[in-house]
């Protein structure tokens, strides 16, 4: 009986210790948090859909990289990256450039990258994020690429 | 070690705090109201992330509980295979709520033993929004999702493995 009422405490310890641990991570990471919010905040206010429509040329090729580089560039919820899109193609821009800005919208993120380079290193940040705006670029053009033929 | 690795991020967090805080004092000294809609922007994205933060804050509790870096390097260390692989993308795709409240959860599966391939894949795989694939569809129709969330799925593997490749030759992840 003893035993097991010390074990519960024991258990109820470890519980605990793991939570504070958890908590006291957390805290040291929310300064970077607040940091990444508050220019979120920043750039959305600064930056409108418009000024974003107006960069695209009209050339497939220069459009994708264009796309990617954006969605590298802009943050927030993906919805306002399908919105935009959806705009984008409306304006005539290819459906490469979209798909690539949409792609590139969620997987690179330079305003997150000084947040990740804390946590997970500067070298695994940049190299992370340089792949994921090429790899962009590659779905975009594979997807497409394959609707065309399964459309055809 | 340990200790004064959090007390490094926690420093670097502050300064890096701090210039955005310098940046919004004189960007409001030019132009306030601008300045004041960006703040309000910045309140609202905190109050939407704040369930998850706390969804994030019990993982890592429950994480620091249940798993011991023999069950991480199980499941998602160098020998997991291809269910490590799976595991990610699957984490990866039902994760919810903004990248940046992830990374200390990532930063403590790493200290437990994860692969960093599968780091780079469940960041990745957080492109598939399982909740936005309806708006997805209005916008570009049914072929072009699913064909961009197989090709983003095989993309993250990619991804995945060629940090790993690299990470082979020098480590890519301090600790």
């Amino acid at each position: 009986m003893e035993r097991n009422i010390k074990k519960t405490d024991g258990r109820q310890k470890q519980l605990i210790v793991a939570f504070h641990k958890a908590l006291k991570s957390f805290i040291s990471a929310l300064p970077t948090i607040t940091g990444v919010v508050l220019l979120i905040g920043l750039f959305k206010t600064f930056i409108t859909p418009k000024m974003i429509t107006s960069v695209f040329t009209g050339e497939p090729f220069k459009d994708t990289v264009l796309g990617s580089l954006f969605g590298s560039i802009l943050t927030g919820n993906p919805i306002t990256s399908y919105i935009i899109g959806g705009e984008l193609l409306k304006d005539g821009v290819s459906l490469f450039a979209v798909t690539a800005f949409i792609v590139a919208w969620v997987t690179v993120g330079i305003f997150q990258l000084p947040a990740e380079a804390l946590f997970l290193g500067k070298k695994f940040a940049l190299i992370r994020n340089i792949l994921s705006f090429v790899l962009a670029i590659v779905v975009a053009v594979a997807t497409v690429l394959t609707l065309e033929v399964i459309i055809i | 070690m340990k200790e004064k690795n959090g007390d490094k991020t926690l420093k670097y967090s502050l300064y890096f705090l701090s210039s955005i805080v310098l940046l919004y004092v004189f960007l409001f000294l030019l132009t306030p109201r601008k300045i004041y809609h960006s703040l309000q922007i910045a309140l609202h994205i905190f109050i939407q992330i704040i369930p998850v933060i706390i969804a994030v804050i019990t993982l890592m509790g429950i994480s620091n509980y249940f798993l011991k870096p023999k069950t991480v390097t199980k499941y998602l260390g160098k020998e997991s295979g291809v269910r490590g692989w799976v595991l990610a993308i699957c984490f990866g795709i039902l994760s919810h709520g903004s990248i940046y409240v992830w990374y200390p959860l990532l930063k403590e599966l790493y200290r437990h033993g994860i692969r960093t391939g599968l780091i780079a894949a469940f960041l990745y795989n957080r492109a598939v929004k399982i909740p936005l694939i309806p708006l997805m569809i209005f916008y570009f129709g049914i072929p072009f999702v699913v064909i961009l969330t197989i090709y983003t799925i095989v993309a993250s593997v990619v991804e995945g493995k060629v940090l790993e490749g690299i990470n082979h030759l020098s480590p890519v992840i301090e600790e």
